[in-house]
């Protein structure tokens, strides 16, 4: 799911008694189809999901377990690996999320400045949002290739080093498939923040040069906090979209090399489904819930926070 | 200083072009050169002459054409399925005001945030309880639910945009409320309905997670999974075909996503903005 998602456009208009008539009645008619695939398929295996936790299920053709109380959670306190998995899932969230970020702003600040060349941009910026996740990594394994791979020939033809193995290296790995990451979210944040300056009305700035402001200080005072309820929003989804991605990553590198871009979701789907873990599997689910919940309640708050401050001024 | 804002300002863009182009230009480039060309030590982005035999070849691999018929058929079911679901549903939580509405808004925006790592290992658990793992009913199943959310959302907002009035008007002059929503609403909702629709489609036939858990045999494939499956297994892999297989796959969500550009960049973001 890609696109961004905040509250609705209010309803218009008042309620008349022609539509208010057995209104509950329909309302409850027409939203039953929705209702129930979701508890059946979303709401139902949550629970489970839970429940799984704290119990040592295997995945076996006859599942037989019981209930384990807190033994997975006291294992994965001492799995470095799950640990480790959880910091390189931090940098990759992070990284992906700040880059696209800065990345989408300055693309955005651009095609918001009148430049020709507009129409081919934003149909480039589109592609990689659509593009299938298995083709994007399919291209970029081609194009960080040690063998005959454009990165390295273009490096080499500037006089770089032009024998860097991008994805197989310990130390290039992780920054390699970062910058797909990039390239991936970046044009649903461009989209995004391009509607947000679009909104900016032009005497703002106008009455700023007027005032003698520079154009970074134009984009301090009057872009940056007009922007910054649609900064708040974006940011949030991109940093569960990808603390959640698993796709890009998969098909890149598969966690390698030596575990270096093992990012928490890849290193879950390993344990449930090769090693068959599903009970320890499912605690691990659990854990990464609840770290993405507290990190961005930690932040949603900073930035209430900041706005509150920043109308009492 | 001022007069090099502009050359600046080109410059940049130029950057952003290459970077966001170039890779796709690789991957088409790379999908008409012979194998040779593709092995040698010198790189270039053009192809010296232009073989088509990567696509024929890609083709011809066995599983390709019925990993792509699966994917069709999947997004194509999905598709119908959710949006057959996501109308009347949009039309309620557009229409009405109460606990049904910021519940359903609520669902939907933790729809988003959607820990899908701790449901795949019940979901799974579940549909082979079904017998619907490794099964393509299921991965349509599961798909709908995936993308109801998305295609409510999408909805709601266009119901939004009609008057209301034009609905109270209707009912004054005496139409049933099923009259009035087969000849006033679905009329003005129908481009949405086809921008949703597009939009699922692209989601199914582009999803890869669910596919690859609940999917094992390989006649049941969708069309990522046997792309991988390309890259993998037999060591040494064939570039041409798979960059011309990873291109057809990619054609689709393009091609859709084009139509659907005017319609995403500005309905589908002017509710984000106005948020």
């Amino acid at each position: 799911m890609t696109a961004t998602l905040t509250r609705p456009a209010p309803v218009t208009g008042k309620k008349k008694p022609v539509l208010a008539r057995t209104r509950r009645r329909e309302a409850i008619a027409l939203v039953l189809p929705s209702l129930i695939p979701i508890l059946v398929l979303s709401v139902a295996p949550l629970v489970v999901g839970i429940f799984l936790a704290f119990t040592d299920a295997r995945l076996v053709r006859h599942p037989d377990y019981g209930f384990a109380g807190v033994d997975n959670f006291v294992r994965l306190a001492g799995n470095d690996l799950f640990w480790d998995s959880l910091r390189i899932g931090m940098i990759w969230t992070v990284g992906v999320t700040l880059l696209q970020l800065a990345a989408a702003m300055g693309l955005a600040l651009l095609l918001n400045s009148g430049l020709k060349l507009q129409g081919l941009t934003r149909v480039l910026a589109l592609i990689p949002w659509a593009m299938p996740p298995v083709v994007v990594a399919i291209m970029w394994q081609m194009i960080y290739s040690a063998n005959g791979g454009p990165l390295n020939a273009f490096l080499g033809g500037v006089g770089l080093p032009d024998d860097i193995n991008w994805l197989g290296d310990f130390s290039t790995a992780l920054p390699a498939v970062i910058v797909v990451g990039v390239w991936v979210g970046m044009p649903q944040t461009t989209v995004t923040l391009l509607a947000g300056l679009q909104q900016i009305p032009a005497e703002l700035h106008e009455a700023a040069s007027v005032d003698g402001a520079g154009a970074w200080r134009r984009f301090t005072a009057v872009t940056w906090p007009s922007l910054r309820p649609i900064v708040t929003s974006i940011t949030s989804l991109n940093f569960i979209w990808n603390f959640n991605s698993f796709s890009l990553v998969y098909v890149l590198t598969a966690g390698g090399p030596g575990g270096k871009t093992m990012v928490p979701v890849l290193f879950i789907y390993l344990e449930a489904f090769k090693n068959r873990e599903i009970g320890y599997a499912a605690a691990m689910g659990l854990v990464l819930v609840v770290v993405v919940v507290l990190l961005l309640a930690v932040y949603l708050r900073s930035q209430f926070r900041d706005d509150r401050a920043a109308k009492g001024r | 200083m001022r007069v090099l804002v502009r050359p600046a300002q080109y410059a940049a863009l130029a950057l952003y072009i290459l970077f966001l182009g170039f890779p796709l230009l690789w991957l088409i480039s790379a999908s008409v050169k012979s194998s040779g060309e593709l092995n040698s030590l010198t790189v270039s982005l053009l192809p010296g002459e232009w073989h088509w035999d990567n696509y024929t070849e890609a083709l011809s691999k066995q599983g390709l054409v019925r990993s792509a018929a699966n994917s069709l058929v999947v997004a194509l079911a999905s598709t119908a399925l959710s949006v057959v679901i996501a109308v009347p549903a949009a039309y309620v939580l557009a229409r009405l005001k109460g606990k049904v509405r910021a519940a359903g808004v609520g669902w939907i925006l933790v729809s988003q945030v959607f820990p899908v790592v701790l449901i795949i290992l019940p979901l799974f658990l579940i549909l082979r309880t079904l017998g619907l793992a490794d099964n393509l009913a299921g991965l349509t199943l599961v798909h709908t639910t995936y993308m109801l959310p998305f295609a409510l959302w999408m909805l709601q907002g266009y119901v939004a945009a009609i008057p209301v009035e034009l609905e109270e008007a209707g009912a004054m002059d005496g139409a049933s409320r099923l009259t009035v929503l087969r000849t006033i609403v679905f009329p003005l909702l129908a481009p949405g309905v086809v921008a949703t629709a597009m939009f699922s489609f692209v989601s199914s036939w582009n999803e890869f997670f669910f596919a690859l858990v609940l999917l094992q045999s390989p006649e049941n494939y969708t069309l990522p999974i046997t792309l991988t499956m390309f890259v993998g297994g037999e060591g040494k892999v064939a570039l041409g075909p798979l960059a011309a297989g990873a291109v057809l796959a990619a054609i689709p969500s393009i091609v859709f996503f084009g139509i659907l550009r005017k319609k995403l960049t500005s309905g589908l973001m002017a509710g984000a903005v106005k948020g």
